[in-house]
């Protein structure tokens, strides 16, 4: 018998077998969407792929957007748990279950996408049997397979002590199978000595091997573009660009999840804010990585001004695509800048004017009324007088000013509110990431060489079907987390064990110094003197 | 061995597209209604292009305007984009150095028609149909062997097709001199755009042999190749207006 603690009991296993009205309600409105994906895709089948927005040029369209965006989320999980267990990152217990959840789903739902993608859906197990391996499908086919059968693993290894403490803990009214199903999942797990050795060594190994095959998937994955010569796909930066992009949007993912479960199960204890912070750091690093590959990328293009390449960027900057691009941009900015900025400013800051909220009032009315003028283009009352260019970066300059200090307003109030600032940056980013994808694929291919330029318009069936692979992304994510803790027990437990342990450590300051008071509001209480 | 190829004197070229009908009518590619070929989705493996067919250089303004055109078969690369990205092996470069399609093999990946320059692959967004009356006069011509179907054969919906030098001619033709037990002649092939060309603009043969028309007017010093610098090495050769 292994025993749980009263708190988790409470908190995780709890909620396994009590099931609220919301849960219930969330499930259908997925299943519907779910629903309607699956007619459209029945849809799709019969009448052959012109119910699509695709044409030609435009061979690949939103659903290889998605497909990439799925794989790029699918690296929050598995590859960053896997970097914090091998770096020995102790905050990282809580959040590892839901990171490599957040993997397994998200890999079902994007390698769905290339076979919604896919022609001849009937023919795939040809790409088995006829494989060639000089084909990067081939090699995106072996790595993700590789990534998802080791995440599928690497997801299960911690479930294993998990199960057996369910089975052994299983409150008197639950189900009968459930008993089994924690029994079967449970492999006779007892929790002795040799058990605990054989699974530390088998995640270890697991975390090892995890990380080179995740690097490999999203670099692959940008191969499948950058191996042709499509003018802006031919690029060496792709590989390290999609992997960085990859992981910045995977734990934009994990934090959204990360709230989410934090807010309805009530586990401000589990999820506490060390775990936003320095998972935030991460994020602010990947984040500032992505925007250095973004901009060397676009920057290199500018300066050659190629024939071929130079009216993809510049349907990106000024064209068709100028409002997906700007959107993708201004998302990303705003979101490092709400991550860093309240960081950075004082907690006694609103001792000065431009953070008091009627000075960041001010400035939102001001910025509204000069964006009005400038989308409208309408004459401003008094200043008739000043020469068109002059008020062209006039208008622009004082819109930016304003916005600097909306900015630090907005910065000032996310100073105390980390988790709201983190989940807010998450959902920018997690949209920010999806823009990019779009905006490296469709400006290539409505721009191709030697057939006329074209434009993309999704059709209802494309949305659909991105509905309901995000539908069923959530769907398996409610259901997988019916059926086993949203937090590894076993890990939070055996890190308290620790914490205990490190807190017993003898600091050497004389009490005079004040070094206790110093301590303890860092949050250590038991340092002796 | 042979190595088939095309050249096309500009100079001779009326842009008449004869080429295209010639091509749609030996190679039973699919109508489609004007609504779909507005989206780009009608299906020329021979189609001839205005260039540049981009905005990417000056032409001039009316009455000095510089319009130019290029008739655009498949360039039968010597190294085909298309054939490097294919998961499955569908499409392939033969001996003979034509490039072929296997809508048996086809998945619809789509990664050939996007890893093309040329944009000379097509993909059956639907069923091919027909009018009745068009529908009657398909011709009955196919490529098929052991898991595989190619040239005029109506391919199903959700594969990619593309030229092939009409390749099931020279089946016919190989074919046609064996049961005459005679050697086959390389003149005896010919694909269907050579063979309506109006302007007698197109010249086929086997680039191996340098007696052939086609080869000594490969050497002329008018002969460029489309896209000469992405590194496909096309094999349709052209020759420069003027």
């Amino acid at each position: 018998m292994l025993k749980a603690d009263q708190k988790d009991k409470d908190k995780l296993i709890k909620p396994l077998f009590e099931t609220g009205r919301t849960y219930w309600v969330t499930i259908a409105i997925l299943l519907a969407i779910i629903g309607w994906a699956l007619y459209m895709y029945y849809r799709q089948l019969t009448l052959g792929m012109k119910v699509t927005g695709m044409q030609r040029p435009v061979y690949w369209g939103v659903y290889m957007v998605n497909f990439i965006f799925f794989i790029g989320i699918s690296h929050a999980g598995t590859l960053i748990s896997a970097i914090l267990r091998v770096t020995g990152a102790e905050w990282r217990r809580p959040i590892t279950r839901v990171a490599e959840a957040i993997t397994a789903f998200a890999l079902i739902v994007g390698s769905l996408q290339i076979i919604i993608d896919m022609g001849r859906p009937d023919r795939l197990l040809s790409v088995i049997l006829n494989g060639r391996l000089q084909s990067p499908i081939l090699w995106d086919v072996l790595s993700v397979t590789a990534y998802f059968l080791g995440s599928i693993t690497y997801l299960y290894l911690p479930v294993i002590p998990d199960a057996a403490l369910l089975r052994d803990n299983l409150p008197p009214y639950s189900p009968a199978w459930r008993k089994r199903l924690y029994s079967i999942m449970a492999l006779g797990w007892r929790g002795n000595r040799t058990q605990w050795i054989r699974l530390e060594k088998a995640i270890a190994v697991m975390a090892v091997l995890i990380i080179p095959i995740a690097v490999s998937v999203h670099t692959i994955i940008s191969w499948i573009l950058a191996t042709t010569v499509q003018p802006g796909w031919h690029s060496t930066i792709f590989g390290p660009y999609f992997v960085v992009g990859a992981i910045f949007s995977g734990i934009g993912a994990l934090f959204i999840a990360m709230t989410i479960v934090r807010w309805k199960l009530k586990l401000e204890e589990y999820i506490t804010e060390k775990q936003y912070n320095n998972l935030g750091l991460i994020f602010i690093t990947m984040s500032a990585v992505w925007m250095y590959f973004t901009y060397a990328e676009h920057m290199i293009i500018t300066a050659g001004q190629e024939v071929y390449e130079f009216p993809v960027l510049t349907s990106k900057l000024w064209g068709d695509y100028a409002v997906s691009f700007w959107v993708m941009v201004a998302l990303m900015v705003v979101s490092f800048w709400i991550m860093v900025i309240p960081r950075l400013i004082s907690k006694t800051a609103k001792r000065f004017l431009v953070f008091q909220p009627r000075f960041t009032t001010g400035a939102v009315l001001l910025a509204v009324v000069t964006g009005y003028y400038l989308v409208t283009d309408s004459t401003i009352p008094g200043l008739s007088g000043i020469n068109p260019e002059t008020l062209f970066f006039l208008v622009r300059g004082s819109l930016l000013v304003e916005l600097l200090f909306v900015g630090l307003g907005v910065a000032k109030w996310f100073k105390t509110r980390l988790v709201a600032a983190t989940t807010v940056a998450g959902v920018m980013v997690v949209i920010g990431m999806w823009l990019e994808r779009w905006n490296i694929i469709i400006p290539t291919m409505t721009h191709p060489y030697l057939v006329s330029w074209a434009e993309y318009h999704p059709t209802i069936t494309e949305v659909a079907l991105t509905a309901g692979s995000v539908a069923l992304f959530i769907f398996m994510f409610l259901v997988f987390f019916k059926l086993f803790p949203i937090i590894s027990i076993w890990e939070v437990a055996e890190g308290r064990v620790i914490d205990a342990e490190r807190a017993k450590v003898t600091i050497p300051m004389p009490e005079a110094s004040g070094i206790k008071e110093r301590l303890r509001g860092k949050g250590i209480r038991k340092a002796r003197g | 061995m042979t190595n088939w190829s095309m050249v096309v004197d500009l100079d001779k070229c009326v842009a008449c597209q004869g080429c295209s009908i010639a091509c749609r009518f030996e190679n039973n590619t699919p109508v489609v209604s004007p609504e779909e070929a507005a989206l780009g989705r009608s299906i020329l493996w021979n189609d001839v292009l205005p260039m540049p067919i981009n905005p990417t250089e000056d032409i001039g303004e009316y009455p000095h305007s510089r319009r130019r055109y290029l008739t655009r078969p498949c360039m039968h690369c010597e190294n085909p984009p298309c054939v490097k990205v294919c998961p499955v092996q569908a499409t392939y470069r033969d001996e003979e150095g034509i490039v072929r399609q296997n809508y048996d093999r086809c998945i619809g990946c789509r990664f050939c028609t996007v890893a093309c320059p040329y944009g000379v692959r097509y993909f059956n967004w639907e069923t091919p149909s027909w009018s009745p009356e068009m529908a009657r006069h398909l011709s009955p011509e196919r490529v098929v062997g052991q898991g595989s179907l190619e040239g005029p054969a109506v391919r199903p919906k959700g594969v990619v097709e593309k030229c092939t030098f009409c390749i099931h001619r020279l089946q016919k033709a190989r074919a046609r001199a064996e049961s005459e037990e005679r050697e086959f002649r390389a003149e005896e092939y010919t694909p269907a755009c050579v063979q309506t060309c109006t302007a007698k603009a197109r010249f086929f043969g086997d680039m191996d042999d340098v007696t052939a028309t086609a080869s000594i007017l490969a050497s002329s010093p008018r002969a460029f190749r489309v896209l000469e610098d992405v590194g496909t090495h096309p094999k349709v050769i052209y020759l420069q207006e003027g």
